[in-house]
């Protein structure tokens, strides 16, 4: 082996001057230099940024608040030719149709109980997702149980609680999306449990149909699921059968919602460790005991974050429906666009900034919701 | 001391034997499952013979009768089948989704690394970026990408001219198509000598430095490879009276262009929605990929000596791809199968042409449905397949 080693390329033969000392100068130009213009390319970058966002924001700015149109009966209000002044968002249209894009079609006198629908869906939601309220087995049992059968009476109408019968026809706007959504979470939840307990578990049959179920769905889009709900499910059921054209798309949107609240829930189940189940069987627990009361108490506990952000995506997914014709917010929006009466050249833009507002608070809140508890449940492991 | 330990378990009613339990359970869903499949398959049979729709695939052979803007391949309202209609879908929706894969991940790639820029206000636009996109529905940002795309847009007779070769209008942009000609073999033959000399000259390149620590200037010396060599072709092709390339220009009628090529509204505003969408989910996988890299890697890169942007490039983003690929490949699953919203702003897609009109013409609904979705099932399948190998190719090596 021989001593002398050619010198590589790569090795600094002079060293470099030292650096100078950190600037431990305080204040606002002090943290300016820091965290905007540290060097030449960052400030290159700073400015560029700062450029974008005046082309950007003051239009926006005046387009939603200041150049907006806040009061008014009809399109002349949202024209600027008759309006006499440039017109941006037309609140003027959103406030005029918002009980339309709240309860669709639904028949004004009966519109009470869509309310109370709203008042019993919030008792739910935060009954469960509030972790220091008492009683959250109740809750559960009120949510998925109570709720259901409370909401296609209280709905739907029923003779013998002398409720008129409102046709699902008629529903529409953020009822019908949150309809839809409901249905997803309530049947989505106890299906995927089982769909994922099928996918561990060690029959090979319930676990191949488990797997293919699940692939199945993961892997088409949901507007072809809601396509074949709309189109096969009449098919697949005898003549004289007709299915309701709102269950219909709530068919697809549950299976599709299970398949990917499975793969949550199998995520929980894979993160037990097995001492758990081993301790379980050695109490001489039977399967589902140890199920229900050691195993997944503990496995759904862990995926929440994960169960609230499927959620947020089938909340979003919801607006397909729009597609297969059922009178959401996005289809009430898309009908109100097009009104005569309110034809205006700003109309598209305020309705789908309204929509995307609601959408917004929805799903931000969730996920700011979903943070918060993976940082509780992270507590245990920062000590 | 010895005892015969009986090999026989304990007598119990058959009733709790867990294997005698696990098949019965079994027995009981394929049972299930066989009778709701025999009641849906008789159920349609007999649904189908009242409504007089014929059924199986025959019905690709017939005429389509109707005539998609944009096609890949000739298609014409009077002489293209079913069948046709299906291939034009599918290419557009591979189409829109190849692109929407690059770009998504150019976009992706640069939201996740401005997200944990040391300069604040880059790191906050990112942020703002991402929240507000990943909180509002795909199908509301398609919409207003469509009427905003083509709103502002003037009327085919108004049309932007730019030099009287590219005309835009609200029916999309108007480019001039280029034409091949029969000697136009020697470019593409240069293109692909110039992308093997560029792979080989990179490999060498590498070797080069890791042996010696000597840098080429590996990216010019790759685009002299890739681009100069086909045009140094068609120069040469030029200047000895071959005219291997021409271009068929958009000629302006009364009412509409004719000739040309045109890029249609609907594909840049299903684009630009899936781009723009997709690329905040990228940004966050990218974030947590960087993060997952541990710091004291960037603290001995530039102990090195290398740069921040070098560090990324050699040192932090290598480490992160392990982390980032998988739910990468599950974005650009999501990307192709969002790519079916194109129903909604009528770009033909695969759902668009196969799922919305053929279905309604020929009312054939199953048939349509199993192909539409074997078409998804597979390109699921087929990309998930070929992200493992990669995946495989870049996970840490357990010594």
């Amino acid at each position: 082996m021989s001593s002398s080693v050619e010198t590589p390329v790569f090795i600094q033969t002079k060293s470099h001057e030292a650096l100078p000392p950190p600037n431990l100068a305080r204040g606002p130009i002090a943290w300016m230099r820091e965290n905007l213009f540290p060097s030449i390319p960052n400030t290159i970058l700073t400015l560029v940024v700062f450029y974008l966002l005046y082309v950007a924001i003051p239009p926006l700015v005046k387009f939603l608040f200041i150049d907006a149109v806040w009061t008014g009966t009809d399109r002349d209000a949202c024209r600027a030719e008759t309006a006499g002044h440039p017109v941006g968002a037309c609140w003027a249209f959103v406030w005029d149709k918002i009980n339309y894009f709240i309860y669709g079609s639904y028949p004004i006198t009966e519109r009470w109980r869509v309310d109370v629908w709203f008042v019993l869906l919030a008792i739910g939601v935060v009954w469960l997702l509030w972790l220091k309220a008492p009683r959250r087995d109740v809750g559960a049992v009120y949510f998925f149980i109570v709720f259901p059968v409370l909401s296609f009476i209280l709905l739907l109408g029923s003779d013998w609680v002398g409720l008129d019968h409102v046709p699902t026809g008629l529903w529409g706007g953020i009822l019908v999306t949150l309809i839809v959504a409901t249905v997803g979470i309530v049947f989505s939840l106890p299906f995927g449990i089982l769909l994922a307990l099928g996918r561990r578990s060690r029959l090979p049959i319930i676990r191949m149909a488990s797997v293919i179920f699940i692939e199945f769905v993961r892997g088409v889009p949901l507007i072809t699921v809601l396509i074949m709900a709309n189109t096969m499910l009449p098919l697949f059921l005898p003549g004289d059968i007709t299915i309701d054209r709102l269950a219909r798309p709530l068919v697809g949107v549950a299976l599709f919602a299970s398949a990917y609240m499975a793969e949550v829930v199998r995520g929980g189940l894979q993160a037990m460790p097995k001492g758990q189940y081993e301790g379980a069987m050695s109490l001489g627990l039977k399967y589902w005991q140890m199920m229900v009361f050691i195993i997944l108490p503990q496995a759904l506990r862990i995926v929440i974050p994960g169960i609230v952000n499927t959620f947020i995506g089938l909340f979003k997914d919801t607006s397909l429906v729009a597609i297969v014709g059922i009178f959401d917010l996005v289809k009430t929006i898309e009908a109100s666009r097009i009104d005569p009466s309110w034809s205006a050249p700003t109309i598209g833009y305020t309705g789908y900034a309204f929509a995307a507002f609601f959408y917004f608070i929805f799903c931000w809140g969730m996920s700011r919701y979903s943070l918060g508890v993976e940082r509780r449940l992270a507590a245990g492991q920062n000590r | 001391m010895q005892t015969t330990v009986s090999q026989e378990a304990p007598k119990g009613s058959i009733l709790y034997d867990p294997k005698v339990r696990g098949i019965f359970y079994q027995v009981v869903l394929v049972a299930i499952v066989a009778f709701i499949i025999y009641e849906a398959v008789t159920n349609a049979a007999e649904n189908l013979q009242r409504a007089k729709i014929a059924s199986g695939f025959g019905f690709l052979n017939n005429t389509a009768g109707f005539d998609i803007n944009q096609a890949l391949i000739n298609f014409s309202a009077a002489g293209s089948t079913y069948g046709d209609a299906f291939i034009v879908g599918l290419l557009n929706t591979l189409l829109v989704s190849a692109f929407g894969i690059v770009f998504a991940t150019i976009l992706g790639f640069i939201v996740g690394i401005a997200r944990l820029s040391k300069n604040w206000i880059v790191s906050k636009v990112a942020m703002v970026y991402v929240e507000t996109i990943r909180n509002i529905p795909l199908l509301l940002q398609l919409l207003f990408w469509y009427h905003a795309v083509l709103a502002p847009l003037p009327q085919p007779r108004d049309s932007i001219n730019v030099g009287n070769s590219f005309f835009l209008n609200a029916r999309g942009l108007f480019m001039p198509k280029p034409l091949f000609a029969g000697d136009a073999w020697v470019i593409w033959v240069a293109l692909a000598v110039g992308v093997v000399a560029t792979i080989l000259f990179r490999r060498w390149a590498w070797k080069q430095q890791a042996a010696t620590g000597k840098l080429y200037p590996i990216n010019w010396i790759s685009l002299g490879f890739v681009v100069g060599l086909p045009v140094l072709m068609w120069i040469l092709l030029a200047l000895f009276g071959a005219n291997p390339i021409s271009f068929d220009v958009p000629v302006k009628g009364t009412f509409n262009l004719r000739g040309g090529m045109t890029v249609y509204p609907e594909f840049v505003a299903l684009l630009l929605g899936l781009v723009t969408y997709t690329a905040a989910f990228i940004g966050e996988v990218v974030r947590a990929g960087i993060l997952a890299v541990s710091k004291g890697q960037t603290e001995a890169s530039s102990a090195l000596g290398l740069t921040s942007a070098q560090n990324l490039r050699l040192v932090v983003i290598p480490q992160a791809m392990r982390v980032i690929i998988p739910p990468l490949t599950s974005q650009y699953l999501n990307i192709t199968k969002n790519s079916s919203l194109a129903v909604a702003i009528g770009y033909p897609d695969l759902v668009q042409v196969f799922m919305g009109t053929v279905l309604n013409q020929t009312g054939q609904a199953i048939e349509v449905v199993v192909i539409t979705m074997a078409v998804y099932l597979t390109i699921s399948l087929v990309t998930s397949f070929v992200m493992n190998i990669y995946n495989r190719r870049v996970a840490i090596v357990e010594r």
